[in-house]
């Protein structure tokens, strides 16, 4: 389990993350919303050890993060960021199979229940018939798919997610974002759609200018009221059958309507 | 995204589903009905056989190469001669002497030197490619030649490194290497994480200022006989090659470094595709960069130490390689280093032979050879949509 506590973090004299405390319930899907800049990012590295924080500390069960070594952190917590590598070339099955190393020895080749796993995780996010193409020649779609498929290959309990519907249409957001909320891992998701993160996070956490505004279930947090003054855009919240749908409009109309 | 998939057969434990028993392996990953999925085994099998076919071919060149020159000896001749003094096979001398002489004194240890030269290079570009990410990243993007080549000026015109005796050129140029490599490494330092970006910025940077001092060099010298030498050197040559301690420590060197980044390979996988995602499969980008850059600099320095600024080698070898096996370091590494010796020694061939007596600085081969494959490449990058 992945808790943080006061972490507080800065670029030069800017803060970017200020006190944050969160408790990830175990199994949960956890959406990290908010707008530009509000340490959204930040605060998932931090939680993953990428990023020390300058206050406070993450801890992995009860150990500091900062403290154990990046093969343990990885048995556990498996991270999907936006990044889709150089010119060079690699094929989906070997990115994939990175997922493993965190169990290997740094010179142990992969085993044949490597190559069984990592096609089976190719499998569950349907694209074991991308195993032998070239990672870079993918559609976005597909890009991100073998990515989380590395991540499940991790085997890890805890998956954190960078804006993993970026630049994918509205149909693969939701794909992505069901098999996300499918797992049976606590995952811990940055998006930037609040409608998204509504149907498909157990808690949401709103930040602001690096600190949390509000968490708890999307029905709570997910409201007028809140959302207003952090967005700084008219909200109507219209719930249909139980979900929650968000309507946004620009403030210059709120203003002028009110 | 498979729903009504069947019910798995395998023990994979992996996650995920929420609500199932846990133990259970129902409704979890669904592993392939195909026996290879990935193309492991295709791949494998693969990569097996370009590294015999290499392997072979580059024995072939050695035994032709060593009978090709001023005198030739028939490769029949050459591989009883190789054979006789490696393995004492066959034991009785059925040979003239001098053919004796030519073969093992004077023209082995030279395409010895090419091969590690060679294999050292092409794994030099090929991991310093991983570790800038960036494919146009070569053994002296991070200014180590440049250092070498102070050093060696500075040993040709004004005697330096006179102490270490036979081997004050070699020895000069790679306590220059070994310079620019330290210092690179400290300006990449010096500023917090080394990222690749850093690393390029402070090589380019040493490499002009060292390239600006060998040229200072050679112009404060009066010699023009010490000068030609200094250029002959600066675009490379296998000349210096000789049964002698500075011949294994290239060997030894490049056999390590190359067999070390060979078992390393996946961890340059990861490097390559970024710093987070290495730093999420548990390889921490910082500290391997590091290892890496040890490894590559001592390698680089020894080579071109021996052998001078052989230049295109170390660039193209490492393309040519992923093109052929892809992108895996664990293959392209064994590969890239058995090219880069098959092309070096060929290269060294033409050099002594085609105008001889005269020889030709081997780089100006390895340029000539090198530029339109570049051309090539630039090509099929246009023909590949972003």
């Amino acid at each position: 389990m992945i808790r943080a506590h006061g972490v507080g973090h800065r670029y030069g004299r800017h803060v970017v993350v200020d006190d944050v405390t969160l408790h990830l319930p175990e199994g949960a899907t956890v959406g990290l919303v908010g707008p530009n800049g509000s340490g959204k990012t930040t605060l998932l590295r931090t939680l993953y050890g990428s990023l020390q924080p300058a206050t406070g500390h993450v801890l992995l069960g009860d150990d500091d993060v900062a403290g154990l070594p990046r093969e343990r952190v990885s048995r556990e917590i498996a991270v999907v960021v936006q990044e889709h590598g150089g010119d060079l070339p690699l094929r989906v099955a070997d990115l994939v199979l990175l997922g493993r190393l965190p169990y290997r020895r740094a010179y142990q080749r992969t085993t044949t229940d490597d190559h069984a796993l990592a096609a089976a995780a190719l499998q569950r996010v349907g694209a074991l018939h991308l195993a032998e193409r070239e990672f870079s020649g993918l559609s976005g779609g597909e890009k991100q798919r073998v990515l989380i498929a590395r991540a499940l290959t991790q085997e890890a309990e805890h998956l954190l997610l960078d804006e993993p519907t970026n630049h994918l249409d509205i149909r693969y957001q939701h794909e992505v974002l069901d098999l996300v909320h499918s797992l049976d891992a606590t995952v811990v998701v940055v998006l930037h759609d609040l409608n998204l993160a509504a149907r498909y996070c157990d808690h949401v956490v709103l930040l602001r200018e690096g600190r949390v505004v509000a968490q708890g279930p999307p029905a709570e947090v997910l409201v007028p009221d809140v959302l207003e003054p952090v967005y700084e855009v008219g909200v109507r919240r219209v719930d249909l059958d139980g979900e929650i749908n968000l309507l946004f409009r620009p403030a210059h109309s709120l203003r002028r309507s009110a | 995204m498979t729903p009504g998939a069947p019910a798995p057969t395998d023990t994979a434990r992996v996650p995920l589903v929420k609500g199932a028993p846990s133990g259970s392996v129902a409704p979890r990953l669904t592993p392939s009905s195909d026996s290879d999925p990935l193309g492991m085994v295709g791949r494998r099998r693969r990569s097996i056989a370009w590294l015999l076919g290499l392997t072979a071919l580059l024995v072939v060149s050695v035994v032709l190469a060593v009978g090709l020159g001023s005198v030739n000896v028939s490769p029949a001749t050459v591989a009883r001669i190789i054979g006789h003094h490696l393995l004492g096979v066959p034991g009785d001398v059925t040979w003239e002497v001098t053919d004796d002489a030519i073969v093992w004194e004077v023209r082995m240890p030279r395409v010895v030197l090419a091969v590690f030269v060679g294999a050292g290079l092409a794994v030099a570009g090929a991991a310093l490619q991983a570790m800038v990410r960036n494919i146009l990243a070569d053994p002296y993007v991070l200014g180590i030649n440049s250092g070498a080549s102070c050093g060696a000026a500075g040993a040709i015109l004004f005697g330096l490194g006179a102490g270490l005796g036979d081997y004050a050129l070699q020895g000069s140029a790679f306590l220059g290497a070994l310079g620019a490599s330290l210092l690179v490494f400290t300006i990449a330092r010096s500023a917090g994480r080394i990222t690749s970006v850093r690393l390029l910025m402070a090589g380019v940077a040493i490499g002009y200022a060292l390239s600006a001092a060998t040229s200072f060099l050679i112009f404060a010298s009066d010699s023009a006989e010490g000068s030609r030498s200094v250029m002959f050197w600066l675009l490379g040559s296998l000349g210096l090659a000789a049964w002698n301690e500075a011949l294994a420590v290239v060997v030894v060197v490049v056999a390590g470094v190359a067999a070390v980044l060979t078992l390393l390979g996946r961890r340059l996988d990861a490097l390559v595709v970024g710093d987070e995602t290495a730093l999420t499969v548990g390889v921490s980008p910082e500290r391997f960069r590091t290892q890496l850059l040890v490894l590559v600099s001592l390698m680089v320095g020894v080579v071109v130490a021996m052998a001078g600024s052989i230049g295109f080698v170390g660039l193209v070898v490492p393309h040519l390689a992923r093109r052929c096996v892809g992108g895996a370091h664990t293959v392209v590494v064994p590969v890239a280093a058995l090219m880069g010796a098959i092309l070096l020694v060929w290269a060294d061939l033409v050099a002594r032979v085609a105008l001889a007596p005269q020889e030709i600085p081997i780089g100006i081969i390895t340029a000539l050879v090198g530029a339109p494959f570049l051309l090539l490449l630039v090509r099929r990058f246009q023909a590949v949509p972003t």
